[in-house]
């Protein structure tokens, strides 16, 4: 009796179990590795699916066996030994389990080559290269040219063409990071003095978040990053506007905006191109108001949040690199102005 | 069957002769009086019941850190710990756990069981072994210390570089844990070499290679592993503290160092570390599974094998920790291959514990029921193993809470379950006394659903994007609700463990007389009275298969001869254990504690300043002159040097 309730109780689990794993599992997630995005994530979603599969089949036959035995040596109470035959029976069992073990295991090792082969080659001669650098805690992202006036840099959301290959080159300016976006690809460090490339491609428009997967110190946590991935032409619509420098102001409120920003430390640390700002240890500035997050995904990109992170970012991402700034109202509200006017 | 021995009457002159040299060793074997008492012992039992507890005490603080990182993921945007502290917690969880209780307990267990199971008296260098153990007490106390005084490691318990090194980690914290590394790593070694030379060398006769306890092989091939992976894990962690202390570039990118260098030549060290944690916990499975289906483990053979396959295998898998740092592919596509190869002697020790199950005739008392659920947990964080091996799915899995899942169950599916069942298994040779049923079943329930509970669906947040160590997450991600069953999970587990020190500490006092063998158990340990006296046997006994106890007769041959007027073993021959020598071993000895410090001195002080590790090293000669002294024994025989 109490060995059946204890059985019964386990079963009951093991079923709750799997019923949270399946409803959990069919959900989609913003960041989900389940819910591919583009030809790589696919591949890899696939192959999960297929171990998935294999090795539930795998634990249930191990532990179906498990109860079966401990059921089964109960009428073995009398001490009879087993004998010679039931032994040769038994090392044959083993065997033939250790020989499907390897098979599957070969299978495996197969389906793991062949996909791990196709996510990182690419066959299109049409490709986008991106480079992206890893600073503690924001994302630096090039989109090179040949010609200097040509070149986009911005910070934190990368822009795709859908349905192009884009290879991503992936470097870090301090510690390790590891960059992430699970609907597109699988992760990919970013070391110091290293060079790593890996591909990515968005099989349609949207917006997919990743995040830093190498823990990176202090704000590891917030150093999040989307790719927008959009048509060609609206692509290229927001690499032409990206290619702009700013024009200095004519209105009062942005001139005393921009007077401030130039006159105080953010120089130090941030570019906006077309003005005297060129420090690179932060966020390219240039186009701050085009981007949808700020301080690396941790916070929508609005009037509200821009200024408690101008005035005190270090209570809301402790340990950043950016000092607080004690501006007067006014001062502050110019700036404000001229930074949501970068767009 | 093996207690039925002959009865000896008490005018029997064999009895008379035992009575006497009983009481002789009784003196021999006494503990120093008074305070030396704690400060000088050398005999296996009271250091292995140190380690023991000692690392139990690590074990509670690494749980308790456990506790407080779930409460701060408890809800998105929490304040609880905020990230400064959360690092500390985290780093100090994981390094409490690897360093300061899983390998310490193992080496705890077997320093305690070992001679028993072989049937010799001591470890073979009983001041070496003391020795060991004060330097992993000061190396956890220290960086305990760092951690209380907010000098607490926060770079993770791998630390990598440039992350740990100088220009990103300033401060005493990286440096704390580095030191506290060499510290238990050296112990670690000691140990290993102890198991070796005592497994090797001081077998009772007929224990030949093919007749060695489960347990013991394990053991074995455990301190194999530890003497070729660690030196690893002290290189790496000794040029880091250069790198940070005088200014060396070992991993300095900027001055021609490799970052990659330390991931190469720490997960040189942390992959083996996994099997080091691992295999003794194998042994315990087979020592249980044995005594509870009152059957040999089917496939003696097959299984001692398994265990060196395993340690073989286990030194060719780091690279699956490196797959995201953009290895070539062929070099990658190799260490998938011996991943997943790794499952398949993993799958023959399974196949055969399951067979034994099949044939034997079980009795379900605690320790068993804790290796049925070791077994239900390994199996998962095996197949997950096998997942991971595979580049691309670790290409989404790696640094997520999928592996965070993965490595508690194989580490606490895999070791922690199998040494609380071993713990209950030998609990009455432990403290002579039973201890509580009831309890034992209870605190495994529970533990074992609040396990569940707690690294099931860490596997999904895994999969739904959720990295590890993030001291927060936006709400909006959809991690909450699994983050708090998580977090429910975590106390549910701590009730159980709480029940379960409770039944040891209740039955201590409290439980039913237990007798020498309260299972008839067939190894050697269990041939004496429990708890053991401090030199095991009287008589060094003789065996003549694996199962020692089972295949006993009445007129099984002792050896007598051994000197019961001083510490002395009987050497025997590696391979078959045929008697080779007497060898007489360090009695009490307040030397290795002396040295320890001296040592401690060298290693702390040259964390603050580098030199102090020549004035360290300077007072260790005067303290292993002390050491070394030649003594007389009472009957003013010279006793050989070592």
């Amino acid at each position: 009796m109490k060995t059946s309730f204890r059985f019964s109780a386990k079963a009951g689990y093991i079923v709750l179990l799997t019923i949270i794993f399946l409803t959990q599992l069919s959900c989609k997630g913003i960041q989900s590795a389940l819910d591919p995005a583009g030809p790589e994530s696919g591949r890899i979603n696939n192959l999960w699916w297929l171990l998935f599969g294999v090795c539930a089949v795998v634990f249930i036959l191990v532990i179906t066996f498990l109860f079966y035995a401990l059921a089964h040596a109960r009428r073995y109470k009398d001490g009879a030994p087993i004998g010679i035959d039931a032994q040769k029976k038994m090392t044959r069992n083993i065997s033939i389990c250790v020989a499907i073990t390897v098979i599957i295991l070969f299978v495996f090792l197969v389906a793991s080559l062949t996909i791990g082969k196709s996510i990182y080659t690419n066959s299109s001669p049409d490709v986008l290269t991106i480079e992206v650098v890893g600073h503690q805690w924001w994302w630096e992202v090039h989109y090179p040219t040949d010609e200097a006036s040509k070149r986009v840099v911005t910070a934190n959301e990368i822009h795709i063409p859908v349905g192009q290959p884009v290879r991503l080159r992936l470097s870090s300016g301090d510690v390790i990071h590891s960059f992430w976006v699970p609907n597109l690809q699988g992760k990919m460090d970013l070391i110091p003095m290293h060079l790593n490339s890996e591909w990515i491609k968005a099989d349609h428009p949207g917006v997919f978040r990743g995040q830093c997967a190498e823990f990176c110190g202090h704000q590891h946590a917030h150093m999040s990053l989307l790719v927008i991935a959009e048509p060609q032409d609206q692509f290229n619509a927001w690499m032409d506007q990206q290619r702009q420098s700013t024009n200095t102001p004519s209105d009062p409120v942005l001139q005393r905006g921009q007077h401030v920003f130039l006159s105080s430390t953010c120089i130090l640390c941030h570019t906006i191109r077309g003005t005297l700002a060129n420090g690179t240890n932060a966020p390219d500035l240039t186009h701050l108001a085009s981007r949808q997050t700020i301080a690396a995904g941790t916070l929508p990109n609005n009037r509200g949040y821009l200024s408690g992170w101008v005035v005190d970012s270090q209570s809301i991402k402790p340990g950043n690199k950016m000092p607080p700034n004690h501006l007067n109202p006014d001062d502050l509200q110019a700036l404000l102005t001229y930074l949501e006017s970068l767009k | 069957m093996s207690t039925e021995l002959i009865e000896p009457t008490a005018t029997d002159p064999a009895f008379e002769r035992e009575q006497r040299d009983r009481r002789e060793l009784e003196k021999t074997w006494a503990s120093e009086p008074g305070i030396l008492s704690w400060l000088t012992p050398t005999t296996h039992h009271i250091i292995g019941k140190r380690y023991i507890i000692t690392a139990f005490v690590f074990m509670l603080l690494g749980g308790i850190e456990a506790l407080m990182v779930r409460i701060q993921l408890w809800r998105p945007e929490n304040h609880f710990l905020g990230p400064d502290l959360y690092n500390q917690t985290f780093t100090m969880h994981g390094t409490t756990m690897m360093f300061l209780f899983a390998v310490p307990v193992m080496e705890g267990m077997a320093i305690y069981f070992v001679p028993m199971m072989i049937g010799t008296r001591n470890v073979a260098f009983p001041r070496l072994n003391a020795f060991a153990y004060y330097l992993y007490v000061i190396g956890g106390i220290f960086l305990y210390v760092g951690f209380f005084t907010n000098t607490g490691a926060d770079a993770g318990w791998f630390s990598y570089v440039p992350l740990s090194g100088p220009a990103f980690s300033p401060g005493k914290r990286v440096d704390f844990w580095a030191q506290m590394i060499t510290f238990t790593e050296f112990s670690g070694l000691i140990s290993a070499v102890e198991l070796v030379a005592t497994i090797f060398k001081l077998r009772a006769p007929g224990m030949s290679l093919n007749r060695i306890p489960l347990f013991v092989w394990a053991m074995l091939v455990q301190s194999f592993m530890v003497i070729f992976a660690m030196p690893a894990v002290m290189i790496a962690s000794t040029f880091l503290l250069m790198d940070r202390t005088v200014g060396t570039h070992f991993f300095n990118p900027a001055e021609g160092g490799d970052p990659l260098m330390w991931q190469h030549i720490f997960w040189f060290f942390g992959h083996p570390e996994v099997y080091i944690i691992f295999i003794p916990a194998l042994g315990m499975v087979s020592t249980v599974v044995s005594a509870f289906t009152k059957r040999p483990v089917f496939g003696y053979t097959a299984m001692v094998l398994s265990l060196i396959a395993t340690a073989f295998i286990g030194f060719g898998l780091w690279v699956h920790h490196m797959f995201a740092t953009g290895l070539p592919q062929l070099g990658a596509s190799f260490f998938t291959a011996a991943s997943m190869m790794i499952a398949i002697p993993s799958g023959v020790q399974i196949f055969c514990w399951l067979a034994t199950l099949w044939s034997g005739r079980i009795t379900m008392k605690t320790p068993l029921l804790y290796i049925c659920g070791f077994i239900f947990i390994f199996v998962i964080g095996g197949l997950t193993g096998v997942m991971i091996a595979s580049v691309p799915f670790d290409l989404q899995a790696h640094d997520t809470f999928f592996i965070v899942a993965h490595f508690h169950y194989v580490l606490i599916g895999g070791a922690v379950f199998p040494l609380i069942g071993a713990i209950y298994y030998w609990y009455p040779k432990f403290t002579g006394r039973m201890y509580d049923e009831y309890l034992g079943k209870w605190s495994f329930w529970i533990i074992f659903i609040g396990f569940n509970i707690t690294f099931f669906p860490m596997h999904i947040l895994g999969l739904k994007g959720m990295p590890r160590r993030v001291y927060t997450y936006p709400a909006y991600m959809g991690w909450t609700w699994l983050n708090q069953l998580v977090t429910i999970g975590a106390v549910i587990i701590a009730v159980g463990g709480i029940i379960f020190l409770v039944n040891v500490f209740i039955s201590a006092k409290s439980g039913a007389i237990a007798g020498p063998d309260p299972w008839a158990a067939p190894t050697l340990e269990w041939s004496i009275s429990s708890p053991p006296p401090k030199y095991n046997f009287v008589y060094i006994p003789t065996v003549r298969s694996e199962s020692a106890l089972w295949t006993r007769t009445n007129d099984e041959p002792v050896i007598t001869g051994v000197r019961t007027d001083r510490r002395e073993v009987l050497a025997t021959r590696i391979l078959d254990a045929e008697p080779d020598h007497r060898y007489p071993i360090a009695g009490a000895s307040i030397w290795p504690l002396i040295t320890s410090l001296t040592v401690a001195f060298g290693f702390i002080g040259s964390v603050f300043f580098p030199s102090w590790i020549f004035w360290g090293a300077g007072l260790t000669v005067f303290a292993f002159v002390g050491w070394f002294w030649p003594k007389r024994t009472h009957n003013e025989q010279p006793e050989a040097a070592r």
